[in-house]
């Protein structure tokens, strides 16, 4: 404080001195605020600041009431009045004064009233009430002034229930030949629009003129209300993108007035407001998006001085261009931008470089692996913001193969972070990374315990929740989830030996839990011991009775045997007078429970969790009163949507007679679980269009989506959206040893830090590679939690049941039975053979396909060229040829057939796997090229491959289990689909050994569209129309329809014909009967219908998930049409 | 923009704005901690904070600090540069100024606030116009003029 008052002393001489300088505007010091102010800075001690205040204050108040104050010294009171309660002394007596003053002052006294009015008081403030008349009045003057004042106070604070009032004249001023006064016309609107948008809604057509205003000022502030508006609903203004455009165009090219540049850049402000509106109305928008591509170029393109003004228009442009549909070359650019800031020297750009990261990994997680030893160096950032920064975008690329190395950060950052927001968040993130990618039940126990502990009793009550929810209902195996409860128990019983009173509430009543419904699991432990630990908390000082409830209620669980029910005993007799009631409940219900164990068995059965609930969730019990009511004469439901469908069908008249045995056919068919698709059209004509059935007959018109199927025999059929596909992932090669890992990532890294040194970087390398593996430079690519090739171990029952695709989880199938050595040695010397004798043939197609006479020995090779032929797109060798034609390594069965592009699976210094697949009538087959790049055979060599969706077996007999130096060996399967999935995957391991090398192993997985696997169906409309009866599963929706010059329907049922290989049935009219079936005799039949310019599809099947995978696929094909 | 505090070295209030409705104990109890937090931070360190489910954007001239809250999509580059150019307004009116003139004109520095940020939007981005609007209200403060001579004042200075 000292220093300040030396320096007011100092100050004030030439302060007083000023008044005629510019800037004249300075009070003069003698006034009684400057005197208060001198008078506050004399003094020593906080006591005295308060005497003086409160002395102040008195004198103000009486003053203010006094009749004979002047507005000019009432002017003079409020600012006094201001600064007192800047000070953070309460002076609510001057309240209405200042509104008083703002409604009496003359015009210059009205503008500290109106400043003091909203400096004191919000807007829900009671008192605002009175200001509204004064508003009226002054936005109605003459004076261009008082008008200003009015719709400043205005625009930071007005009575909701009041806007009526002033509307009209705000609307007004909008058409004011003054900017100012139509810039805060503009802006009161928008004060207006965010606290009551509805008042406003009539007016959104004179937003567009604000919009078109020539005065840049009022343009600017109508984009405030557009961002609002856009942000709300982006669909309703898609078509201003064009407008927008123009302004950012206009102004980045220089077109406004000098004044409103800000250092040499033209109106960053509005650049930056524009940049929003754009990234909002080009999200997900491939067409808004394209016209919004060149305007971006450009104002990265002029974003180059060096100046922070500049950045944040950059990095504005970087987001909203990951934001809205990608286009290579911005992304190209916007990728450099975010380089740029990360890399920079400052520490608010690297700040905001981190934040564009985390904001871009999940779309470009190359990006992050570029910036690895930067990101690691910000992890050991002085300022925690970094760090806490970086955590966020560790946390969004985290997978099974980084996560004990991220949690690990994260926690080590709890421990240090002070702040209650963050613990809450962090704890909250480490404990979702932990139950989604834990590696092991130790490592997931004792994150949990730490997350506990660290988190206390701040955290997300549902993080404890979940926690014991996932313990109780368990995984997949039963085995696993004895493990994982046992570890738990253990884990407990130590922690409460050790120190039970510095754990935090949310963490006792866990280990309670965990302790009265699983402690029977360890066989060394007594219930006794379990007890008299658990007593113990009930005795700590501290324990909340809420947590005193939750031990008491394990208690009752335990109490099993003398000892335990002697425990018993004494916490009954200690806490049965307990003030608490839910207490003494328990404490009575353990000593009655613990008497009776018969009673205590029946009460608190054990494992109760996994006992399945029966429940009818289809409603039957029903079924008897639906057939009453429909016979009555009632309705049969309708889901709303169909509803709505027939109103607007209902618009035309209708000209049949009313039902003609409605009640019957319907009771009938509704009851029935699936309907019949001519009764279905005789309700739905009746219902509408019924002109063109009289012509056709009800027999023959399919008018299936007449009434919606929505209960099945599972219950309720809940429409589903079919899934987007996510992106493409392949398997990351975790046997990458570290060093490899950091050596191929430290090319990549374009960040080498020469400070450091070189042990320090060796450090930071291992630290990398453990944090970036899986995000790997060539092959693998993880996006979080979406499709992550390693298992995620603890998946939900609920979910679990449904896939485990995880290649380590489960055991997968040997490839048969070790090979005779007389294949093997035959097929060598035929090989070796074919070498010696074809020595010159440089053609690879002539390396003759060996196995016709040879039984079933696949193994082929290709001849070894001077050159190296690489198999896969080797990016480290771009001068190679890549000409290697491995379809002539194709099986001879396969040979004459067609076959679908030969794609890459994975590779790494020693071999190359690539996969094609050929379409046969009743499967598919799939062909794996196996080829040797090393200089030296592979040996022992095992190929094993597995899908949870597809039934894979194997054509050649004698699995290969040796591939020469530069040669190819071939596994032909034969593929059937077990479970029909969007996309079905095959993980594979192929593990292998060199001469004279350990064993290794390579990881792959392939991903087929389920198309593959879709056969024309031929059938006749009679059996069309049996067969859709017996079938259970159906999914409906709209898609879009190709619309052309002709039939549109038959248009798009040839499209989809040609690219998904169905069977068009039969077409009348606007329906039409389409049908296809998965490999092998899995039907699918498809009814479509147009409406209203879609195109209504139904699908039916007796595969569950066909007909939604289908239905998805269907869509696509149309888009991409 | 959420609100807008300046406070000094010494952690004592000089200005503040706030765009939210907040209770005057909430003010009081954000202005405590913020001011602590912002002052404890060194001169090197990041401007940006994230502060409950708000961003911190603060900047130090002289012996005050500009802190502003926004939130978490707003952009804190060119928070940074609305502090900046606010104490380019202040400078240009006070000619140079510093803390005192604050202190002493605190009330002036709010009509400069209210002239450039509206309702915690960037309202009027032009130097010049901002400095107009509020030279003209204070031509009027200065010569105790009469309401129709102020009209003609008006008519002059628009025109």
């Amino acid at each position: 404080m000292s220093d300040v008052v030396e320096k007011t002393l100092t100050a004030l001489p030439s302060l007083l001195s000023l008044d005629s300088q510019p800037g004249s505007a300075k009070l003069s010091s003698t006034s009684k605020l400057g005197n208060l102010i001198r008078g506050i800075t004399e003094l020593t001690s906080k006591h005295e600041e308060e005497k003086l205040i409160q002395r102040e204050l008195t004198s103000i108040k009486d003053q203010v009431s006094s009749p004979n104050t002047s507005m000019r010294q009432m002017k003079e009171l409020m600012v006094r009045a201001i600064y007192c309660e800047m000070l953070g002394y309460e002076a609510s007596f001057s309240y209405i004064h200042a509104i008083k003053l703002a409604q009496q002052g003359s015009v210059l006294d009205k503008r500290v009233g109106y400043l003091a009015v909203s400096l004191f008081l919000n807007e829900s403030h009671e008192l605002l009430l009175l200001l509204v008349n004064t508003v009226l009045k002054d936005l109605q003057s003459t004076n261009l002034i008082e008008v200003c004042m009015a719709l400043t106070v205005v625009s930071q604070m007005f009575p909701k229930d009041m806007i009526p009032a002033i509307l009209p004249l705000v609307e007004d001023k909008l058409n004011h030949p003054k900017e100012i006064i139509r810039r805060k016309a503009v802006l009161a609107l928008y004060k207006f629009y965010l606290i009551a948008p509805n008042q406003v809604q009539h007016i959104h057509n004179k937003f567009r003129k604000a919009l078109c205003d020539k005065d840049p000022g009022v343009m600017t502030a109508s984009l405030h209300i557009y961002l609002q508006l856009i942000k709300e609903n982006s669909e309703g203004y898609k078509d201003l993108t064009a407008s927008f455009v123009t302004i950012l165009k206009q102004v980045v090219g220089g077109k406004l007035p000098m004044d409103f540049n800000y250092h040499s850049v033209p109106a960053p402000w509005l650049q930056i407001q524009l940049l929003r509106i754009l990234s909002l109305l080009g999200k997900n928008d491939q067409s808004t998006s394209e016209i919004m591509y060149e305007v971006l170029d450009e104002s990265l393109r002029r974003a180059e001085m060096n100046h922070n003004i500049t950045y944040a228009i950059l990095y504005e442009c970087v987001k909203c261009i990951y934001t809205i549909q990608p286009k290579s070359e911005l992304l190209e650019k916007a990728a450099k931008c975010i380089g740029n800031f990360v890399l920079s020297p400052k520490i608010n750009l690297k700040y905001l470089g981190l934040k564009a990261l985390t904001y871009v990994v999940q779309q470009d997680p190359k990006l992050a692996l570029q910036h690895q030893m930067t990101i690691i160096e910000c992890l050991d950032h002085p300022d925690l913001i970094i760090k806490r920064e970086t955590l966020e975008l560790l946390f969004r690329i985290t997978n099974g193969q980084n996560v004990t190395v991220i949690v690990e950060k994260m926690l080590d950052f709890l421990r240090i972070s002070k702040d209650d927001y963050t613990t809450i968040d962090l704890v909250g993130k480490v404990a979702e990374l932990a139950e989604k990618y834990a590696p092991d039940n130790e490592w997931f126990i004792e994150t949990m315990n730490t997350v506990f502990s660290l988190g206390g009793d701040m955290m997300q009550p549902d993080i404890p929740n979940s926690f014991l929810k996932l313990l109780s209902e368990g995984f997949d195996s039963d085995e696993e989830d004895r493990k994982l409860r046992l570890f738990a128990v253990d884990s407990y019983v130590s922690l409460l030996q050790s120190e039970p009173n510095k754990l935090p509430q949310r963490f006792l009543q866990v280990i309670s839990w965990v302790l009265g419904e699983y402690s029977h699991l360890s066989a060394e432990l007594e219930p006794a011991t379990v007890m008299t630990l658990l007593s113990k908390l009930l005795d700590l000082k501290h324990t909340s009775s809420e947590t005193k409830s939750w031990v008491l209620m394990a208690m009752t669980k335990l109490c099993e045997g003398g000892v335990a029910i002697s425990v018993a005993q004494d916490i009954y007799e200690t806490h049965s007078s307990s003030m608490d009631t839910v207490l003494r409940q328990r404490a009575q219900e353990l000593q009655h429970l613990s008497q009776d164990s018969e009673l205590r068995g029946r009460v608190l059965p054990r494992d109760a969790g996994l006992m399945p609930l029966e429940v009818d969730s289809s409603l039957s019990f029903l079924d008897g009163f639906v057939s009453e009511a429909l016979a009555a004469g009632a309705a049969p439901y309708k889901p709303p949507h169909q509803r709505q469908e027939e109103l607007a069908q209902a618009k035309a008249l209708s000209l049949e007679p009313y039902s003609l045995s409605l009640p019957i056919s319907m009771s009938s068919c509704s009851i029935a679980d699936r309907q019949s698709p001519t009764l279905m059209s005789m309700s739905s004509g009746l219902s509408g269009d019924s002109t063109d059935l009289s012509h056709k007959g009800g027999s023959t018109t399919l008018k299936l989506d007449g009434v919606k199927r929505v209960w099945g025999r599972e219950g309720y059929l809940a429409q589903r959206e079919p899934v987007e596909e996510t992106a493409q992932v392949e398997v990351p090669s975790p046997l990458r040893s570290p060093s490899q890992q950091a050596e191929a990532d430290s090319t990549q890294s374009q960040t080498p830090t020469p400070t450091v040194t070189p042990e320090l970087e060796q450090d930071k390398q291992q630290l990398a590679s453990s944090l970036f593996v899986g995000l790997g430079s060539q092959s693998s690519v993880c996006l979080m939690g979406k499709s992550d090739p390693t298992p995620q171990r603890f998946r939900r029952k609920a979910q679990g049941r449904a896939s485990s695709s995880g290649a380590s989880e489960k055991t997968p199938t040997s490839l048969g039975s070790t090979p005779s050595p007389v294949d093997n040695l035959l097929c060598n010397s035929l090989l070796d053979s074919n070498l010696v004798s074809e020595p010159t043939n440089q053609t690879p197609q002539a390396s003759q396909s060996l196995d016709t006479t040879n039984g079933n020995c696949h193994e082929e090779l290709t001849d070894v060229k001077e050159n190296n032929p690489s198999l896969i797109h080797n990016n480290e060798e771009p001068d190679k040829p890549k000409d290697l034609c491995l379809s002539s390594h194709l099986p001879t069965e396969l040979s004459g057939l067609s076959h679908s592009e030969i794609t890459p699976l994975c590779s790494n210094q020693s071999v190359n796997l690539s996969a094609c697949h050929v379409q046969k009538e009743d499967s598919l087959q799939l062909v794996i090229f196996i080829f040797n790049s090393s200089d030296s055979a592979l040996q022992q060599m095992q190929l094993q491959v597995d899908s949870g969706e597809l039934k894979l077996s194997l054509i050649t007999d004698s699995p290969v289990e040796e591939v020469r130096s530069h040669s190819v060996a071939v596994c032909h399967y034969s593929v059937t689909v077990k479970r029909p999935s969007v996309h079905v995957e095959v993980l594979g391991m192929l593990s292998y050994q060199l001469p004279g090398g350990t064993p290794q192993t390579i990881q792959f997985s392939h991903k087929l569209p389920l198309t593959t696997f879709i056969r024309p169906l031929t059938l006749s409309t009679e059996e069309y129309g049996s067969m859709w009866l017996a079938f259970s599963q159906d999914t409906k929706q709209n898609l879009t329809l190709i619309n052309d010059d002709q039939d549109p329907l038959t248009t798009t049922l040839n499209v989809l014909k040609k690219k998904l290989q169905l069977h068009v049935v039969e077409i009348i009219g606007v329906e039409g009967i389409v049908a296809c079936q998965l490999v092998q005799d899995q039907p699918c039949l498809m009814h479509c219908r147009v409406h209203a310019g879609t195109l209504a599809v139904w699908l039916r099947s007796p595969v569950p998930d066909l007909p939604d995978c289908l239905l998805y696929h269907c869509q696509r094909a149309l888009q991409e049409h | 923009m959420q609100f807008m505090l300046l406070f000094s070295r010494q952690g004592k209030l000089r200005l503040q704005k706030w765009y939210v409705p907040l209770s005057d104990k909430e003010k009081k109890k954000i202005t405590r901690e913020l001011v602590q937090t912002v002052l404890a931070r060194k001169p090197k360190m990041c401007s940006f904070l994230e502060w409950r489910d708000l961003k911190i954007v603060y900047k130090r001239y002289a012996s005050l600090y500009f802190c502003c809250a926004i939130e978490d999509q707003d952009n804190e580059l060119i928070t940074l540069e609305i502090i900046h150019r606010y104490v380019e307004l202040l400078d240009k009116y006070f000619g140079s100024v510093c803390e005192l003139d604050i202190i002493f004109n605190f009330e002036k520095a709010y009509f400069i606030l209210d002239e450039f940020l509206l309702g915690g939007e960037a309202q009027e981005t032009s130097k010049k116009n901002v400095l107009k609007a509020i030279e003209q209200a204070d031509l009027l403060q200065e010569s105790l003029v009469v309401f129709h001579s102020v009209c003609f004042f008006l008519i002059l200075i628009f025109s």
